[in-house]
């Protein structure tokens, strides 16, 4: 019942994604264009070169934000843990500067490996340093394995774009997140990561519900911990790298829809059941990036506002509102 | 008349007859926070008398108090000193009230990096600079005011029926990105050179630092230290949890404000100073904590660490790379080696590992 | 000094469910008081207000004939004591530390570490066993020696009165027992009022000397253990029917509990 609702919205959401923008298209003519009816061509054009490759990566990039959060903090039973804690939003900037500054690449379609490749090293330095020690890969030093990385590349990152005033700005633009100017290149790119990501992610969901549990009652169900965790860090870095090398770190997406996904499931009686929260939280983070997109559109014609600056400001004050109602549920 | 007992691990009691004094000494701690002062001590000695104009150890010194020529006068009293002053009340401050955050809220990643104070900050001198404010009011100003709004956006929307640390961090992380996003429309929307310079911010930076940024930071800490010091004591029945801390007597939501007010008053006056420097609220009293190997966060010695941090992180920009690197950008790549290593290295628990 | 608590017209709520309306209560000086009932019939709820972290909605809490919120709190952590359920401490807390900060209420910033001070920890940790704990840090104990890490805190507290949410939860049976001993040793050796939420009849019959019985935020009954716990009443707190025979140890209540499969 609740899938099928939130599946009609974003179906609804998607059509919306094509029909709006600098040109409104009535959405019978957006139907017609998609099924293959006539329409002008000037239609067919925007529906399919123009908006189409924009919300499919939107649903793509969504999608694997949503999953990737809900994994985040489910592995780090920390219900303020996003993917940026593992160092994924930091490689990829780091990645897209280098790309910039050493290689002169200035396109994304260039760029989005380079992305891509930090967004993987910097995942794995974070896993393979919060693994470091005696005690193991323990919730805490994860999360801060992943603030020192970030903070390291971070810096790297601000040092050679205040000596690259070219990179500047390349980055700039990146760095507010958008979905704009994207081709559908950039989507068929990123959906191989997407699509194992997601599968590893959906197959962990009864492990996850274990280690919910804590560690040892996880590890008395039968749960091999190491594997459980490796699995979904590929897992959050495949879906949050991809993601971010393609629209920039919007990372806060990651953040709030877990808690949506929670705050729905208690209400329709499922319980923190992963099974349950990540097929939610892949629906609900698209449908609101692409509110997001849509908004940034309509906002300031004839420019556009990034997404990640519109979902910035309607995820933060319905987090805010969430906080407030209810104490949130600790994962 | 003194008198001793000894306890394993803890540190020794002591209690003196006259003045009726008695507590806990803890001998690694007392020890951790000397070790810290002198090396802060030796890092701006060394900030001094270095640089392309060498001074001797203790022509500098003299300088400091006013003897010496003209020119060493010059260079000491009016560009080297206070960019080491700067840095240290910076560091100690932000150190400081990071240790005051983690504490509050029983979390070790609440810094006022993480939950929105400091961003608060950065949205409200980029704004200055891309529309152009900053040619009537000083990026200080607005740096306070952001800080300020902020922390009491942050307050406000965590109020219902009383605050709890857990509402603060969740709010502050909302707000904390809209104030990051905002930040980013805005060097986005702005042109290049403005771009530049609000990069060049938003990195933290102590170049050109001089005493007009160094006093108010000094009247406000000469203030804000001894009470946050002396909040400390209270702190330890709040890291119990709210309930336990009522229980033993403790006003739980004055106490809290009280901390609130008193870290975010560092914050922003240090921000405003030297801008958002990286990593050192966050790291600062995590390092502390392990050097001092305490459960909890200790104020004096994080103190301490963020000031040595700072200024040895600038000392490192000015000296170590080619050209001259924003203060910010050095603590951030001495600062999370530092933390790793640390973090590795534990073995019990309290440690963090 | 005894000191009498009691409770008058009490309304409790979270937000806007009103869990407890117009209860009257009084807790016996000197002795030991159990709280039972069934889950979410508000007996911890109670306790709560009675240790003033709820405030009522309407009525109040006297402690000797003195509202609970006309008392200043450090004043107030002096005479009562609490200790909520599953409290936890900062990772890396020694056990010594933690039991020294329950005589926060008994300090100042110049004087932390008094005589009486040194007394109370070291009577506390005495009473509860676990002196040769004092080094360790409390995460690193099994849950028994926790628990009582956390009441020998709230020992050292020193306070007359001293609540107790459910001292027993998470324990095994002999950690449940050691802990209601001492408890008992507490309120016999050196006279404190104890109050606390137990789920356990048996227990709270054999330890006990006053029972209060909930049910949906009202009391059913109160009393010596023998009056309280009888069939019927356990049948109407618990919608459990059971027999009620006498603890061949003690001569207290024995709750026989029948279920499903079982006719008398």
């Amino acid at each position: 019942m609740l899938l099928t609702l939130l599946v009609a919205l974003l179906v609804l959401v998607c059509l919306l994604s094509l029909a709006l923008g600098a040109v409104a298209i009535p959405l019978g003519q957006v139907v017609g264009a998609l099924t293959g009816d006539p329409v002008p061509s000037n239609v067919e054009n925007i529906v399919w070169s123009v908006r189409g490759p924009r919300t499919a990566i939107g649903l793509t990039t969504g999608v694997a934000i949503g999953l990737g959060g809900t994994l985040m903090q489910a592995l780090t039973r920390n219900p303020l843990a996003d993917p940026g804690l593992l160092g994924v939003s930091a490689g990829a900037s780091f990645g897209i500067v280098v790309s910039i500054v050493a290689f002169g690449i200035g396109t994304l379609y260039g760029f989005i490996w380079f992305a891509l490749l930090g967004a993987a090293a910097a995942s794995v330095v974070v896993f393979v340093l919060g693994r470091m020690g005696r005690s193991g890969l323990t919730p805490v030093k994860l999360a801060l394995a992943g603030i020192a990385v970030t903070a390291f590349l971070g810096s790297v990152t601000s040092a050679m774009v205040l000596m690259d005033v070219e990179a500047l700005d390349r980055y700039r633009f990146w760095s507010a997140g958008s979905l704009a100017g994207l081709n559908g290149d950039v989507a068929v790119q990123i959906l191989p990561f997407v699509v194992i990501g997601a599968v590893l992610a959906l197959a962990s969901a009864p492990a996850l519900n274990s280690l919910a549990l804590g560690d040892d009652v996880a590890t008395s169900l039968g749960r091999n911990l190491a594997l459980v965790r490796t699995q979904g860090v590929v897992a959050i870095m495949l879906l949050t790298g991809a993601a971010v090398a393609a629209i920039g770190p919007v990372v806060f997406i990651g953040l709030v829809v877990p808690h949506v996904a929670r705050a729905l499931a208690q209400a329709a009686g499922l319980g923190p059941d992963h099974r349950w929260l990540l097929p939610l939280s892949a629906l609900i983070a698209p449908a609101l990036l692409l509110v997001a997109d849509i908004a940034g559109r309509l906002i300031a014609k004839p420019t556009e506002v990034q997404a990640g600056v519109l979902i910035a400001f309607l995820g933060g004050p319905f987090f805010i509102m969430l906080v407030r109602r209810r104490k949130l549920a600790e994962v | 008349m003194a008198t001793k007992t000894l306890s394993p691990k803890s540190g020794a009691h002591f209690r003196l007859a006259l003045p009726p004094l008695s507590g806990q000494l803890r001998p690694r701690l007392i020890t951790v926070c000397t070790a810290l002062a002198s090396a802060t001590f030796l890092a701006v000695a060394w900030a001094v008398s270095m640089g392309d104009f060498p001074i001797t150890f203790t022509e500098a010194l003299k300088a400091v108090v006013g003897i010496g020529d003209p020119g060493t006068l010059l260079i000491v009293q009016e560009l080297r000193l206070p960019r080491a002053v700067v840095g240290v009340l910076v560091g100690f401050a932000f150190g400081l009230s990071g240790a005051i955050f983690q504490t509050m809220t029983r979390n070790a990643l609440a810094s006022p990096d993480m939950i929105g104070f400091t961003q608060g900050a950065g949205t409200a001198v980029v704004a200055g600079i891309v529309f152009g404010w900053t040619s009537t009011v000083s990026t200080q100003v607005l740096g306070l005011l952001g800080t300020f709004v902020m922390a009491a956006l942050v307050y406000v929307l965590a109020w219902r029926r009383g605050t709890t640390g857990y509402r603060i961090i969740l709010v502050g992380i909302g707000l904390q990105w809209m104030a990051t996003s905002a930040t980013d429309y805005l060097v986005a929307r702005g042109m290049q050179f403005q771009a530049h310079a609000a990069l060049g911010w938003l990195t933290g930076n102590l170049n050109g630092r001089d005493w007009s940024q160094a006093l108010p930071l000094a009247l406000t800490m000469a203030v804000l230290v001894p009470a946050a010091l002396a909040l400390g004591r209270l702190t330890r029945t709040l890291q119990l949890g709210d309930d336990v801390a009522i229980g033993l007597g403790t006003r739980v939501q004055f106490v809290r404000l009280a901390l609130l007010v008193t870290g975010v008053g560092l914050v922003a006056f240090g921000t405003a100073a030297g801008g958002p420097i990286a990593f050192v609220a966050l790291a600062a009293p995590q390092i502390a904590q392990r050097l001092a190997g305490t459960a909890w966060p200790p104020p004096l010695a994080a103190g301490l660490t963020g000031a040595l941090f700072v200024v040895g992180s600038d000392l490192a920009a000015a000296r170590l790379f080619p050209m001259e690197l924003p203060v910010g950008i050095v603590t951030g790549v001495l600062g999370a080696p530092i933390l790793l290593w640390l973090l590795i290295r534990a073995n019990r628990a309290g440690s963090g590992g | 000094m005894i000191p009498e608590l009691q409770a008058g017209g009490l309304q409790l709520a979270y937000d806007q469910r009103i869990v407890v309306d117009d209860l009257d209560v009084k807790v016996p000086p000197g002795r030991i008081t159990a709280i039972v009932g069934a889950n979410a019939c508000g007996k911890s709820t109670l306790l709560r207000a009675l240790a003033r972290l709820l405030s009522p909605r309407k009525g109040a809490v006297e402690l000797d004939g003195r509202a609970l919120h006309s008392i200043p709190t450090r004043e107030l952590a002096r005479r009562l004591g609490i200790l909520p359920q599953g409290p936890t401490a900062p990772e890396g807390l020694t056990v010594l530390d933690l039991v020294t900060r329950g005589r926060s209420p008994h300090q100042t910033w110049w004087r932390q570490w008094s005589k009486a001070d040194e007394m109370a920890v070291h009577d506390a940790l005495a009473a509860t066993g676990i002196a040769d704990l004092a080094g360790r840090a409390v995460d690193e104990l099994s849950g028994g020696q926790r628990q009582r890490a956390w009441i020998a805190m709230a020992v050292a507290q020193g306070t007359p009165v001293l609540l107790l949410d459910e001292p027993t939860t998470y324990l095994d049976l002999a950690h449940q027992i050691d802990v209601l001993d001492l408890i008992h040793d507490l309120n016999r050796n050196e006279g404190r009022t104890i109050v606390m939420v137990l789920h356990d009849l048996n227990q709270a019959c054999r330890y006990a000397d006053h029972v209060i019985a909930m049910k949906g935020g009202r009391i059913v009954a109160e009393g010596d253990p023998a009056d309280v716990i009888t069939a019927e009443n356990v049948a109407e707190v618990f919608d459990l029917r059971c027999q009620v025979t006498t603890d061949p140890v003690s001569g207290t209540p024995l709750v026989i509990p029948m279920g499903r499969h079982h006719t008398s």
